[in-house]
């Protein structure tokens, strides 16, 4: 670890502190790190003046609570880590589609958002329109293929999913996004702008806190100013009441997809009244305009608070009754029990993160393992289970909804006095920084680097999604294909997070 | 059994009663439709607005004009202006049926009218939607799937979002149609039989929103498909969403309660 600059969540550091390595030694160094514990958070890739591109790879230590960065020189290739580091895979197929940077030795390098290259004059990854590639096929007559998609039967976003089946059994599912690309990663180079905020609130729609949070974060540490006390408790409070809103539509969702209609049709509405909570806060039900770099946007009176109160008790309530149901009921558990498993080691090989990972038994967190904001000073316990499959998945989320509740209740009681906003600086010229949040699907990413004039020569963002699609695909292994709605509810993974 | 009718009558009735009775109510800071005094406006006009909206939603030529297929109801036109020209209602209704029409004046706003008599009878008691969303955040989709909870009861109105095109009445676009997503988007919209309507729901669908002209995207769906409903928004508030189908439908009376 020598070989790495070691920094905290959300430290911004001068960009020549960072050791520069050669391809092979980058990649040996970062095949040592996650083979003694590290997770890739980040790894990618900005042009150079010298033609070269430059790559960035940040490793969470999550039990040292550090990160360590680390980057690399390449020009059109370098020795792929993939094949000894599964969690790299997808990072490579970026860094390949969008710089044309071919990591040599790569299993299988496909586009992932069948993205323009940002290179000047560079070939496009993919050949045709979205989604036309060489899938993984099964051979063998008895084999069949279902392909799902872009256009889904629900509403909601576009995805190609095809699986190849003997019967009712998934063998293999391969899952091809891009159709959300909209081109925000690129459009933030240049910036901070007046457009920034924008971009970042609509990154992933349900994470706007969580995105803007780690956005906030980034920009703070790069202008040397740390959010008010009283704004750094707001932005608790709404981060865990986004945590609230959409696990219990999970939960109600999961309901849904075994046919247990009473528990679907509460959380619908129980869901809406934990957004509405937050458009007490601003106006918005998602959590738009809340978050400022610097602090919050809005601040809150005796009176909301109290209201805040009054319905956040209404809501644990109504949840724990809705929730005792599904869990009573057997035919539902009996569901849950068994479905979409995966093991704790294919969990951390894939490099997953949030409640999926969890639900396998680890103990990752950012809010505990690299805290932030108020997460500094307060805990809130880290909530597993360890079978991996829909059930923990389930479990951990209502867990993580009642520590959610209790935690609440602590930061509505301890409002600090005082302002909620203090402007950062311009952000410091030629720096980096990593920025880690735990959003409500896991650990929200934000990598930035600043030119000589202190603009995002580089901005990186990595959705959980980013990480969790893989293990979705692998879940789905051996599993029955009607089953297929249940186990993607319960990762229940972002499209336009990872599209970007 | 029993411990279903028990928690049943525990979480209630929770279906809101508009729009026969009042509508739910909206939170003190919800940013609505705004509203343009021009009197107010200093004589040697400041021009502090100039240059507050970073995606072209506000006009200040002669008059302030907002767009609101643009606007991502953000506030910083509001907060740029000393004088109190521009101020953010809590009016929810916001759906026209014109891209012209969404432009907030110092003068009265046309709200959506119904479909003629002939689509009305067609489409007035059984609307079925097929949802397709092409590029966005999707919050909008999150706002629309609201109306399917209890707390809305979107079926009460005969008004359905299918799974398939082929049994559809029509499209509601979300998402500023990526170039990766036109392709999905004509193919369901060619597999809508005809007659066939086409919403535009959230600034996105309707401008291109927050990805105004990033090459990656088509602006909205509005120069690819012929759209009858717009309803701004980023991402639009159910109600809005709900106001702006009845209306559409003619479901609403004509002083738009
Ligand atoms: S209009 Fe706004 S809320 Fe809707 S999809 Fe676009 S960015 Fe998201």
């Amino acid at each position: 670890m020598s070989d790495m600059l070691a920094v905290r969540n959300a430290q911004a550091v001068p960009l020549a502190h960072m050791p520069v390595l050669e391809p092979e030694a980058f990649r040996r160094a970062v095949l040592d790190a996650v083979a003694s514990g590290a997770r890739i958070a980040s790894f990618f890739g900005r042009p150079l003046p010298s033609g070269r591109l430059g790559v960035l790879c940040a490793l969470a230590h999550d039990h040292a609570g550090t990160l360590s960065l680390l980057g690399m020189e390449a020009g059109e290739e370098y020795p792929s880590l993939s094949p000894d580091c599964p969690q790299a895979q997808l990072f490579e197929r970026e860094l390949a589609e969008q710089w044309g940077l071919r990591p040599k030795g790569h299993p299988w390098l496909k586009p992932v958002r069948f993205a323009p290259p940002r290179r000047p004059g560079g070939e496009p990854m993919g050949s045709g329109p979205c989604g036309v590639m060489p899938f993984y096929r099964v051979g063998g007559e008895e084999i069949h293929e279902v392909a799902v998609g872009p256009v889904h039967a629900g509403v909601i976003e576009p995805g190609h999913f095809r699986f190849q089946c003997r019967g009712e059994t998934v063998k293999h599912l391969e899952i091809s996004l891009g159709y959300q690309h909209r081109g925000v990663e690129r459009a933030l180079t240049g910036g901070p702008d007046a457009r920034t905020s924008h971009y970042m609130e609509t990154l992933a729609g349900d994470t706007t806190v969580g995105h803007a949070w780690a956005y906030c974060q980034a920009l703070e540490a790069l202008g040397r100013v740390e959010a008010p006390a009283r704004a750094a408790v707001l932005r608790a409070a709404a981060l865990e009441l986004e945590r609230l809103a959409n696990h219990l539509g999970d939960l109600g969702a999961l309901a849904g997809d075994v046919g247990f209609l009473p528990t679907q049709s509460y959380c619908g509405r129980l869901r809406g009244d934990a957004l509405n909570m937050t458009a007490l806060l601003c106006g918005n039900r998602f959590g738009r305009r809340l978050l400022k770099p610097g602090g919050t946007g809005c601040d809150v009176d005796e009176r909301t608070l109290d209201e805040l109160r009054l319905r956040l008790d209404a809501l644990a309530r109504d949840s724990a009754s809705a929730l005792r149901l599904l869990w009573d009921a057997p035919s539902v558990t009996a569901r849950f029990e068994g479905a979409g498993a995966l093991t704790l080691g294919d969990a951390r090989a894939l490099g997953l993160v949030g409640p999926s990972v969890r639900a396998c038994g680890a103990l990752q967190d950012v809010r505990r393992n690299q805290p932030f904001g108020v997460y500094r000073y307060a805990m809130i316990p880290v909530s597993t289970w360890d079978t991996g499959d829909v059930f923990a998945r389930a479990h951990v989320r209502w867990m993580e909804f009642q520590r959610s509740v209790v935690f609440l209740r602590e930061l509505f009681e301890t409002l600090p006095a005082g302002p909620v906003l203090r402007a950062p600086g311009s952000p410091a010229p030629e720096s980096v920084v990593v920025s880690l949040v735990e959003g409500w699907r896991g650990e929200v990413c934000h990598a930035a680097v600043t030119d000589a004039a202190g603009r995002f020569a580089a901005y990186k963002v990595v959705d959980p999604s980013f990480h969790n699609w893989p293990g979705l695909a692998l879940a789905l292994r051996g599993q029955g294909i009607s089953d297929f709605p249940l186990c993607n509810k319960s990762f229940n993974l972002s499209y336009c997070g990872v599209d970007l | 059994m029993l411990k279903i009718l028990w928690t049943r009558l525990q979480q209630k009735h929770r279906t809101t009663a508009y729009p026969k009775g009042p509508a739910p109510e909206l939170p003190p800071r919800f940013l609505g439709r705004p509203k343009i005094d021009m009197s107010r406006c200093t004589p040697d006009s400041c021009r502090s607005c100039a240059g507050a909206c970073p995606h072209g939603a506000l006009d200040i030529g002669e008059r302030v004009r907002i767009d609101l297929g643009k606007c991502l109801f953000c506030g910083a036109c509001e907060a740029a202006c000393p004088a109190g020209v521009i101020e953010f209602t809590r009016e929810y209704r916001m759906a026209v049926g014109r891209r012209g029409e969404l432009e907030v004046q110092d003068a009265a706003y046309r709200l959506a009218e119904a479909l003629d008599a002939k689509s009305r009878k067609l489409f007035g008691h059984s609307l079925k939607l097929r949802q397709v969303s092409a590029g966005g955040c999707g919050a909008c989709e999150a706002d629309v799937n609201v109306l399917n909870t209890v707390g809305w009861d979107l079926g009460r109105f005969g008004i359905q979002f299918v799974a398939s095109p082929r049994h559809a009445d029509g499209l509601l676009v979300t998402g500023p149609v990526t170039e990766n997503m036109r392709l999905g988007l004509l193919k369901t919209w060619e597999a809508v039989p005809s007659p066939k309507l086409v919403i535009a729901a959230g600034a996105c669908a309707i401008s291109g929103g927050p990805y105004l002209g990033h090459p990656e995207v088509h602006d909205g769906c509005t120069r690819l498909l012929p759209v009858d409903l717009f309803i701004p928004g980023c991402p639009p508030h159910p109600l809005t969403v709900l106001d702006g189908l009845l209306r559409l439908l003619g479901r609403l009376e004509k002083d738009g309660r």
